[in-house]
């Protein structure tokens, strides 16, 4: 079964003469426990679509069923537990006067969950911080830590679907690949879908089975790794994105 | 080779309630006619070394050399008012992001012409043309239009041309780039590279560049220097960077995922204490 299946989708800014639309019948699907990738240059609407299928992004047509449940305007709180978010900038992420433990806390006493401290902790070994970081705020820790916090955030209500908006990019090479090492794990060991946004061909060709690469709000081509890694890209644009990330 | 820069024994320090903290410990190197990078992770000292050259470290931050010397000019020596002669007309720094660099309540046109009449007594209409034609040698489209925009109205990659162009108008002798490019996309940023490169080439130019991408750095400079805590751990020739012997730049290298070489998992940075205490290595010809 898919886990994740878009038909269609546009979504737009602004009204009449100002409308901008941003993506524009998009159309892909995820398999159930799949790595799949978004790829192309800045406003080219890939992290649009991670904000629409959250719920993020308020103007949107067409269709977006998540577990096999089509999504409306208004999210049920069983989405939220099925999906979830990490964001870009761990920076700006993280609620700078609220410790870990607060962060941790309140995210999975909302989703309903009693025992907070054996949780807690659990989360944070299993992002590989250790309790030792427990109460600490995001300005006593380093980048690649805080990235951290945010991945445990988002597996607190012990979701299926991971939506990764460039989860690396503010981070230096060699945090990055801890991170990454991380969420390879992670998927693994849980079981978690995959849908990552990255300018980086190669950050992605290391996480994802499959990608479509976007252009102008469109998706120009879907392909898998194996033929990303042999440089068989069919669409001009995504052998000029190629040829820019050797 | 003639040196233009020439650096001794640069330290930045920041005194701090727990004792003072050295952000850049000692590093010697020199700069000619060429395309010198400076590669790193954050932390590692890079940026403060750019802005120690150009005395913009603020108090209660300190900068101590034995000297910083621009063609045989000891820049520690000068006055502050002397410096700001030195900035932007003979060193002059294009920074991280446009968004914030450009003045935001200012037309791109009034900015360019400030910065080229500052440092010549030129006329506004001796200015204007300059402007222009600066604008168009960035590969600019429509420079009129620009000129008369403002910085929001910009893209990104158009924000950094704009800053390239301001940033050589008075034409100096070293330009100091920290991460221009890192808040580009990939395809504009070959674009301003190439023009960097072309600027540089034609006006024969010294070039500081500053980055945490190694590839990058490899590509595009004539030689490398790699600091970590502070001080430079390796100096090689930049097309020689995938040969680098160190095992900090061998981890960083390491660390990167790659297209061709499809691995499980990525290499992690095993950090040695030893490296940050090993003395620096010097980047003088």
């Amino acid at each position: 079964m898919n886990m994740l299946e878009i038909k269609d989708l546009n979504v737009w800014f602004g009204h009449s003469h100002n409308r901008v639309n941003a993506v524009k019948g998009a159309t892909f699907s995820v398999a159930e426990g799949e790595s799949f990738g978004l790829v192309g240059e800045s406003g080219s609407g890939k992290s649009t679509i991670l904000r629409a299928i959250t719920g993020l992004a308020g103007q949107w047509s067409g269709e977006i069923s998540v577990n096999g449940m089509q999504l409306g305007k208004k999210r049920e709180k069983s989405f939220y537990k099925t999906v979830q978010m990490v964001f870009q900038d761990p920076y700006a992420s993280l609620h700078p006067r609220h410790s870990v433990d607060q962060v941790l806390g309140e995210t999975l006493s909302l989703h309903g969950f009693r025992d907070l401290d054996a949780r807690v902790v659990k989360l944070l070994d299993d992002v590989g911080l250790g309790q030792k970081f427990r109460f600490r705020y995001p300005h006593q820790l380093s980048g690649g830590q805080r990235q951290r916090v945010a991945i445990a955030r988002a597996l607190a209500p012990e979701p299926k679907l991971l939506l990764l908006d460039e989860p690396t990019s503010a981070l230096d090479v060699s945090v990055q690949a801890e991170i990454l090492n991380l969420l390879v794990d992670l998927r693994k060991d849980r079981g978690l879908t995959y849908v990552m946004v990255s300018h980086d061909l190669s950050v992605v060709g290391h996480m994802c089975d499959r990608l479509a690469v976007m252009k102008s709000g469109e998706i120009v081509e879907i392909l898998n790794v194996a033929e990303l890694r042999q440089l068989k890209a069919q669409h001009p644009y995504s052998q000029e994105l190629l040829q820019a990330s050797l | 080779m003639s040196t233009l820069l020439d650096v001794e024994n640069l330290w930045v320090k920041f005194p701090t309630r727990n004792g003072v903290f050295d952000a850049v410990r000692g590093v010697s190197f020199t700069l000619g006619r060429e395309r010198l990078g400076i590669v790193g992770e954050s932390g590692s000292g890079k940026s403060m070394t750019g802005r120690a050259i150009l005395r913009l470290i603020r108090a209660p931050g300190m900068v101590e050399a034995d000297h910083i010397s621009l063609e045989g000019q000891d820049l520690l020596k000068m006055s502050e008012k002397e410096m700001r002669d030195v900035r932007g007309q003979r060193i002059s720094m294009v920074m991280q992001d446009p968004k914030f660099s450009l003045n935001p309540v200012m037309t791109i046109g009034d900015q360019i012409m400030e910065a080229y009449r500052l440092h010549t007594n030129a006329s506004k209409s001796v200015a204007y043309t300059k402007s222009v034609e600066m604008l168009e040698a960035v590969s600019i489209r429509d420079p009129e239009r620009v000129m008369r925009a403002y910085p929001h109205e910009m893209s990104g990659g158009m924000g950094q041309r704009i800053m390239i162009a301001m940033m050589l108008i008075p034409n100096p002798e070293i330009l100091i780039a920290d991460e221009p490019t890192s808040a580009l996309d990939v395809s504009v940023q070959r674009q301003v590279l190439d023009i960097m490169d072309r600027l540089v080439k034609e006006r024969g130019m010294g070039l500081i560049f500053i980055s945490h991408d190694l590839n990058l750095v490899s590509d595009f400079c004539d030689r490398v220097l790699i600091m970590y805590a502070g001080r430079i751990v390796e100096v090689c020739e930049a097309d020689k960077l995938h040969e680098a012997k160190h095992p900090y730049t061998r981890g960083l290298l390491n660390s990167l995922p790659r297209l061709d070489k499809p691995r499980d998992r990525l290499e992690v940075l095993q950090r040695d204490p030893a490296w940050s205490e090993a003395p620096s290595v010097s980047g003088r010809i």
